[in-house]
C-alpha cells in the first residue's frame, strides 16, 4: 500500500499527476465508506500540509483552507455572517467528528445531508481547486453536481473555500433530526440576511439541505422576501405560500417527503427571525 | 519536496501513553486495529467502524477523536492517548476514574474507554465544566446502559473522594468489579483472543429468502490460502439450535435455503492477514432470491418457513378470565384502539465475538453471553458433543439486553478450532451483529377496555400479533408473556388477551428487556387515558382506583397477599403530577408553537420464567487460610448480578463484601445460576446465594457452637466467632476438609415456586412481580412535531433494594432505552443495519431522572427483593406517548413517534 504523506501542496499534486489516489483528510467520511475494510488503493493523506488549514482574511473575501476542521471553524473568531457556518460545524455528528472532518472533505464527499453545504451556500462561497493546470475556482453551487458527485477531477484536489466579506450580513443555520448528537438531517437550513435601518430584509439568501440531490438556494424566495420584517407574520406567510419547487425531497427513514417541506418552511422562518436577533 | 511514502509493512513511530513505540502495519489501517491488535492497547474498543458510536475515542495531540476514522499513518510522530494510559498517568484521568465509580457510571463498562477519554479531554480544557459542556465533549460516545445521567454526575463531581460505603444488603456501594472497567483493564469478548489465532468470517446471503448452490469450496481454499471452509456439511451434531424446548430450529449454517438477510451459509478460516482482507463477494457462492415476507401481514402469502408450523403461526398465547365479551356490554364507556411498534435492536455497543480452543477432547468457548450453561448445551448438540466436554467462559459483557442469552458467534469459532485444533477468533461487524441478532417483536395491538361510571375497569379485549422472524428464539415467551401481562397492574374482573407468533423473513426476534409486555403497555396505557379523560377522572387517580392491591386476584387468577405494590408507585408520583400538571397548564396558557404535557403509565413484570422451575445454585466455600470464595455463575452484563449477589451472600453469612473472593462465571467452575434474563437474577440467584451463605453460617455456628447472633472474623486461617457470651475460634487446618479447594464447602439452590397455566391461562405463572409508575413531562413543537423531554420521574417498587446505587443505575439505563423505543428506534432489515442509520439515544437526549425506590417487601424474594431489570423501560414509552398526547391533543399510534409522525398525527387532528 502506497501512503503519500506530503507536506507541501506541490508535492501533493505531483502525487495526483502521477497515479490514481484516494484523498485522505479528515478521515470521518473516508472510513466508513469503507464499511469496516482496509483499502488496498494508494492514499495521499492531505493532513499534513500546514498551508492548508486555517482561516485568513484577504481583501473582500475569507479563505477557509481545505483542512481546516469543524472545531477549527467553530472555536474562531468570525464576523456575524459567519455565524450559520460555526453553528453549522457545531452540528457536525460529534466532537470527535468536528475535531477531523474537514471543510472540504464535507463538500468533495457531496452527501445530501452535508451539514457545511447549506451555510456554505448562503454565504454564497467559492470552491478554489488546485490541479496540473494551476488554480481554479468554481461557485459551490455549481461544483456539488449529484449525491456523491462534484467536478473535482482525478488529478485535482480542493484548497480552499472562498467567501466574499459581507459585513452586514447576519446568518443562522437550523438542523433538524430525530435526536441531539451524532445525527444525519431530515432538514436544514441556512439563511443570511442583511436588514434596513427600519428593521426590513434588504438582501437575503436562503439554502435548504437534505431535500433535494444537492443542497439548493431557494433564489424565488429569496426575491420574495425584501421588506418583510423577520418574525413577522408576513413573512411567514410569504415562505407558507411560497413555491418550493426547488427542492425534490424524498421519503427516507428519517422522515416523509412531505414532511420535509413543511419542516422547511416552519425552519426558514424561523432561522430568518433568528439570523436578526442573534438566537440560536 | 517532502514525500514520506510508507510502503506496504512499514514503521509508524508515535508516542501511545508517554512511550515512544513503533507499529508495523499498514499505513492506511485503522487506528483502533493498530493500537489494539498491534500494540496490544485492548483499552481501545471498536463498536461501530465507522465514527458513530465514539467506543473507540482516543487523544490525538490532545483532541478527542474516533481511533476508527483515523489511518495509522496519520499519527506519525503524534501523541496518542488512551483510557488505560490516561488514567495511570493523569491526576485527572485518576481522579475520573474514582468519580466513575463512586456514581457507577460504568455498568456494562464496554463504553466506558471512549467517555473517559472524551471526558478527560473536556476536563484538560476546562475544570469545572456545565452540563451542556459535558453533553457537548460526550455526545459522540454512545452508552446503551447507563442513560447518561450517572456519567454526566461523575463527569462534574471529578474528584478524588473516599467513595461510596462498602456493605451487605441495603448499602449504595460501589460496583465490586468496577476498577478494571474504569482503568482500562477490564477484557471483553474480543480481547481474549491469543496471538497465534486463527481469524473466522462468516458469509452471508444478502437476500431475506433464497436457495443458494456452492461453487468450488476447494479450489477457492487453496487460492486464498485459507485453512477451512465450513459449511452446513461439516456440523458433525445437528445442525440446529435454539432457546426453548421443542423450539429448536435455528441452523448454525442454512442448507439449501436460507430465511432471512445475512443470515450464514459458510465460515472461512484461516490467519487474519488473509482473512481479514478477502473480498467476500468472490466467494464461490450463487444465490436464487425467492419470495419473502417481511411483515406479518405478507407471511400468509409464502411459503411456510418451517413444516410444522403452518400459515407461518408459529405459537399462540391466550388468556381468559370472566366473561370479557358480555361484561363489555355492560360498560360505561368503551374505548378501543390499535397501536403497532417496530423491530428494536439491543444496541450493545460491544458487537458480538468470540474466541475457542481445543484443550484435549474438550472445546473451550471465550464470548460474551448472558447464559453461558444454554450456550454450552446448544454447542455440545451442535458439535455432537457431551455437555462435559465443552467449557464456557463468558468475558466481560458489553451490554446484553436479551440478545446475548441466544448462540451467534460461538458455534463457528468452536466447530473450527475443534476440527483445525487451532485457536480460532471471530469478532462480527457492526452490521453483521444488527443484521444477524435477535431482536424485540414488532406488534401490531388491538385493545378494546370498558369502564362503569365510577372509573372501574369491567372488562378487557387484547389481540396481539408479534413478527417472531424467520426462528423461533424466544418468541414462544414472548406470546405466553403478553396476554399474562397485557391487563397492566390493573385489577380486569373480565379479560379475554390472545397473541400469536407469525414468522417471516427477518432476523428472528427474540428476548428483549420485557418480553413483549413493552408493546402491550403502549396499548393499555393510552387507553387508560382515554378513558379517565372521558370520565374526566384524574389520569393518576384512575390507574390509582384500578391497581392491584394486596388480596386482589391477577387475570391468571393469582393472588398476593403481600407486596402488591403499584399503589405506593401512584402514590410516590403524586406530587410531582400536581406540580408537573400546574406548570405545564401555567406554560401553554402563553401560547406559542410549543406546548407542554405530561403523561403517566403503570407496569409490572413477572420475575423469573412462566411457569417453568429455573433454579439457580451458588456454590461458596472457606479455604484453609480463611479465604471466602464465591462461585458466582449469573452473568453480569452491566447490571450488577456480581456486587448484588455478593452482598447478599455476605449478609446472609455476616462478613464484610471485601473479604470475600469472586470465582466465575465459567462453566467448569459455577454452578449453573441460569441465565441472566427475565429480571430473575436478584430474585433467584439472590436467594442461591442467601441460602448458600446461611449455610455455610449454620456450619460455622455449629462447630463453634454458640448463638445465631455471633459475629464471624475471617483471618489467616482463623475463623473466630463471638457473641456475648464467648469467643472461640476454628483453626481451619485442624478441620477435615470438605473438598480439595475448601475446609467449608456449601452450595443454596433455589428454584421459584410457579404453577402450570390451565387452557384458560388460569394459575401462577411467577412467584413475585415487580411494579413501576413513570411520568413523562415534555414539550411538543406544534409546527416541527419535535418532542423535547423535560424530565422523567420513576417510582419503583423493588420489595428491598439490595443496593439502592444499583437500584438508580438500572431505572435510568432502562428508562433511556424506553425512550429510544418511543421516540426514534427502530430495525428495517436491508435499510437501518447500523448506527449511522439506526438512531438510539445519545447523552443530549436523555433528560433529567428522578427515581422513588419504594420497598414494599416480597414474600420470596431474597431480603424481600424483587427482580428490576425489565420493569425499568416497561412504562416509559407509554407515558411519553400520554405525555405527547397531552400537549397536543395527538396520538401516534405507530411507534417510533419520529418528527414526521407526530406532526402528521397534529395535523389530523386538526382535520378532524
Amino acid at each position: 500500500m502506497q501512503f503519500h504523506r506530503p507536506d507541501s501542496l506541490d508535492a501533493a499534486l505531483e502525487v495526483l499527476a502521477n497515479e490514481p489516489v484516494r484523498l485522505l483528510a479528515g478521515g470521518t467520511d473516508f472510513f466508513p465508506a469503507l464499511a469496516g475494510k482496509t483499502t488496498c488503493d494508494p492514499i495521499l493523506d492531505l493532513s499534513s500540509i500546514g498551508t492548508l488549514r486555517g482561516i485568513s482574511e484577504e481583501a473582500g473575501v475569507w479563505r477557509i483552507g481545505a483542512t481546516t476542521t469543524w472545531s477549527d471553524i467553530r472555536d474562531a473568531r468570525l464576523p456575524a455572517q459567519f455565524r450559520a457556518l460555526q453553528q453549522a460545524a457545531a452540528e457536525v455528528g460529534s466532537l470527535q467528528i468536528q475535531n477531523a472532518g474537514t471543510i472540504a472533505g464535507n463538500i468533495c464527499n457531496a452527501s445530501p445531508a452535508a451539514d457545511g453545504v447549506p451555510p456554505l451556500l448562503a454565504l454564497d462561497a467559492d470552491v478554489e481547486i488546485a490541479g496540473p493546470k494551476g488554480i481554479r475556482t468554481e461557485p459551490l453551487c455549481d461544483f456539488i453536481t449529484g449525491v456523491r458527485r462534484t467536478q473535482l477531477k482525478s488529478d485535482e484536489l480542493v484548497t480552499a473555500l472562498n467567501i466574499p466579506k459581507q459585513p452586514d450580513g447576519r446568518s443562522c443555520f437550523l438542523k433538524l433530526g430525530a435526536r441531539r448528537y451524532l445525527v444525519i438531517s431530515i432538514a436544514m437550513v441556512a439563511v443570511n440576511v442583511t436588514t434596513s435601518g427600519d428593521g426590513c430584509v434588504t438582501e437575503i439568501s436562503i439554502a435548504v439541505g437534505a431535500c433535494s440531490a444537492v443542497a439548493r438556494r431557494l433564489r424565488g424566495l429569496e426575491q420574495q422576501l425584501p421588506g418583510t420584517v423577520p418574525g413577522s407574520a408576513e413573512l411567514a406567510h410569504i415562505v407558507q405560500a411560497a413555491d418550493l419547487s426547488e427542492l425534490t425531497p424524498i421519503d427516507d427513514v428519517r422522515a416523509s417527503a412531505a414532511y420535509r417541506l413543511d419542516a422547511v418552511r416552519t425552519l426558514i422562518t424561523r432561522a430568518v427571525k433568528h439570523a436578526v436577533a442573534g438566537e440560536t | 519536496m517532502a514525500i514520506a511514502d510508507y510502503e506496504p509493512s512499514s514503521c509508524v513511530s508515535l508516542e501511545l501513553n508517554g512511550r515512544t513505540i513503533r507499529l508495523d502495519g499498514p499505513p492506511g489501517e485503522r487506528l483502533s486495529f493498530a493500537l489494539r491488535e498491534r500494540a496490544g492497547a485492548t483499552d481501545v474498543k471498536v463498536g461501530c467502524d465507522a465514527g458513530d458510536c465514539g467506543a473507540c475515542t482516543v487523544l490525538v495531540d490532545g483532541e478527542a477523536v474516533c481511533a476508527c476514522t483515523t489511518a495509522l499513518g496519520q499519527v506519525d510522530g503524534a501523541r496518542v492517548e488512551t483510557q488505560a494510559g490516561l488514567v495511570r498517568n493523569s491526576g485527572i484521568a485518576k481522579a475520573l476514574a474514582n468519580s466513575f465509580q463512586r456514581h457507577q457510571a460504568a455498568q456494562c463498562g464496554i463504553c466506558t474507554p471512549g467517555m473517559m477519554v472524551a471526558a478527560v479531554g473536556l476536563l484538560r480544557k476546562k475544570a469545572a465544566p456545565d452540563e451542556t459542556d459535558v453533553q457537548d465533549a460526550l455526545g459522540g460516545v454512545l452508552c446503551r446502559c447507563t442513560g447518561y445521567r450517572k456519567i454526566i454526575d461523575a463527569v462534574m463531581d471529578c474528584e478524588i473522594s473516599d467513595g461510596t460505603p462498602s456493605g451487605g444488603v441495603g448499602v449504595p456501594m460501589a460496583r465490586v468489579d468496577g476498577l478494571p472497567k474504569v482503568t482500562g483493564s477490564e477484557l471483553f469478548s474480543d480481547d481474549v483472543a491469543s496471538a497465534d489465532a486463527l481469524v473466522l468470517r462468516v458469509v452471508r446471503c444478502p437476500h431475506h429468502r433464497a436457495s443458494f448452490t456452492f461453487g468450488d469450496l476447494e479450489a477457492y481454499r487453496l487460492e486464498n490460502g485459507l485453512d477451512l471452509i465450513l459449511t452446513a456439511a461439516d456440523v458433525p451434531g445437528k445442525n440446529c439450535f435454539g432457546v426453548i424446548p421443542g423450539f429448536e430450529d435455528q441452523p448454525m449454517f442454512a442448507e439449501g435455503e436460507t430465511r432471512f438477510r445475512n443470515e450464514a451459509v459458510a465460515a472461512l478460516v484461516g490467519p487474519g492477514e488473509l482473512v481479514n482482507a478477502l473480498e467476500l463477494a468472490h466467494f464461490p457462492v450463487t444465490f436464487t432470491a425467492l419470495p419473502h415476507a417481511l411483515t406479518p401481514d405478507e407471511a400468509s402469502a409464502v411459503d411456510d418457513l418451517h413444516q410444522e408450523r403452518a400459515d407461518n403461526v408459529m405459537c399462540r398465547g391466550f388468556v381468559q378470565k370472566g366473561d370479557a365479551t358480555a361484561a363489555m356490554e355492560t360498560a360505561d364507556v368503551v374505548v378501543e384502539g390499535r397501536f403497532s411498534t417496530g423491530f428494536v435492536e439491543h444496541a450493545y455497543i460491544e458487537p458480538e465475538a468470540a474466541f475457542a480452543r481445543r484443550v484435549g477432547d474438550r472445546i473451550e468457548v471465550r464470548c460474551c453471553t448472558q447464559a453461558p450453561v444454554m450456550n454450552q448445551e446448544g454447542l455440545a448438540g451442535l458439535l455432537g458433543l457431551s455437555k462435559e466436554d465443552v467449557r464456557v467462559i463468558p468475558t466481560a459483557v458489553g451490554g446484553g439486553f436479551g440478545s446475548k442469552l441466544d448462540l451467534t458467534a460461538q458455534p463457528y469459532v468452536a466447530l473450527a478450532a475443534w476440527i483445525l485444533r487451532k485457536p480460532v477468533r471471530v469478532t462480527y461487524s457492526r452490521i453483521e451483529s444488527i443484521t444477524t441478532s435477535t431482536k424485540r417483536h414488532p406488534s401490531e395491538i388491538e385493545m378494546k377496555i370498558g369502564a362503569d361510571r365510577e372509573g372501574n375497569i369491567v372488562a378487557v379485549e387484547f389481540d396481539g400479533t408479534f413478527n417472531t422472524g424467520a426462528y423461533a428464539s424466544w418468541g414462544p415467551t414472548v406470546a405466553n408473556r403478553v396476554p399474562i401481562h397485557a391487563s397492566g397492574p390493573y385489577l380486569t374482573p373480565n379479560y379475554t388477551a390472545r397473541s400469536a407468533g407469525i414468522h417471516t423473513n427477518t432476523t428472528p426476534a427474540g428476548a428483549f428487556r420485557g418480553f413483549g409486555v413493552p408493546q402491550s403497555a403502549l396499548a393499555q396505557e393510552p387507553l387508560y387515558d382515554d378513558l379517565a379523560n372521558a370520565l374526566g377522572i384524574d389520569r393518576l387517580e384512575f390507574r390509582r382506583r384500578n391497581a392491584l392491591k394486596n388480596g386482589d386476584p391477577t387475570v391468571t387468577g393469582q393472588v398476593f397477599e403481600t407486596g402488591m405494590g403499584i399503589v405506593d408507585c401512584f402514590d410516590a408520583l403524586e406530587p410531582t403530577w400536581t406540580r408537573a400538571l400546574k406548570e405545564a397548564r401555567d406554560f401553554n396558557a402563553r401560547g406559542g408553537p410549543v406546548r407542554r404535557g405530561v403523561g403517566i403509565a403503570g407496569g409490572w413484570y413477572g420475575c423469573g420464567n412462566t411457569s417453568m422451575s429455573n433454579p439457580s445454585t451458588i456454590k461458596a466455600g472457606v479455604t484453609a487460610s480463611g479465604q471466602i470464595v464465591l462461585h458466582q455463575g449469573a452473568v453480569d452484563i452491566g447490571q450488577g448480578s456480581n456486587t448484588v449477589i455478593t452482598q447478599i451472600f455476605a449478609t446472609a453469612l455476616g462478613a464484610p463484601v471485601q473479604q470475600i473472593e469472586l470465582v466465575g462465571p465459567d462453566t467448569d467452575l459455577t454452578p449453573d445460576a441460569g441465565k441472566t434474563s427475565a429480571s430473575r437474577q436478584t430474585f433467584i440467584t439472590g436467594n442461591a446465594a442467601r441460602l448458600a451463605g446461611e449455610a455455610l453460617r449454620a456450619r460455622i455456628l455449629r462447630l463453634a457452637n454458640v448463638s445465631a447472633e455471633a459475629e464471624l472474623k475471617f483471618a489467616d486461617g482463623i475463623i473466630s466467632v463471638s457473641d456475648d457470651r464467648d469467643e472461640r475460634e476454628i483453626k481451619l487446618a485442624t478441620l477435615e476438609p470438605d473438598s480439595a479447594e475448601y475446609v467449608l464447602e456449601v452450595a443454596g439452590t433455589y428454584d421459584p415456586p410457579t404453577k402450570p397455566l390451565d387452557e384458560n391461562g388460569q394459575g401462577i405463572p411467577y412467584a413475585v412481580f415487580g411494579t413501576t409508575a413513570q411520568m413523562a413531562e415534555l414539550e411538543v413543537d406544534l409546527e416541527l412535531g419535535t418532542v423535547k423531554l423535560l424530565k422523567i420521574t420513576a417510582a419503583h417498587d423493588v420489595g428491598k433494594a439490595i443496593n439502592p446505587l444499583l437500584v438508580e443505575g438500572q431505572v435510568q439505563g432502562g428508562v433511556a432505552q424506553g425512550i429510544g423505543m418511543a421516540l426514534m428506534e427502530e430495525f428495517l432489515p436491508g435499510r437501518t443495519e447500523n448506527f449511522h442509520d439506526y438512531l438510539m439515544p445519545t447523552i443530549g437526549d436523555v433528560p433529567p431522572i428522578e427515581t422513588f425506590i419504594l420497598e414494599s417487601g416480597d414474600e420470596h424474594g431474597p431480603y424481600g427483593a424483587k427482580g428490576l431489570g425489565e420493569h425499568c423501560l416497561i412504562p416509559t414509552a407509554p407515558a411519553i406517548m400520554n405525555a405527547i398526547k397531552d400537549a397536543c391533543g395527538a396520538r401516534v399510534a405507530h411507534l417510533p413517534a419520529t418528527p414526521d409522525k407526530v406532526l402528521a398525527a397534529i395535523k389530523a387532528v386538526k382535520r378532524a
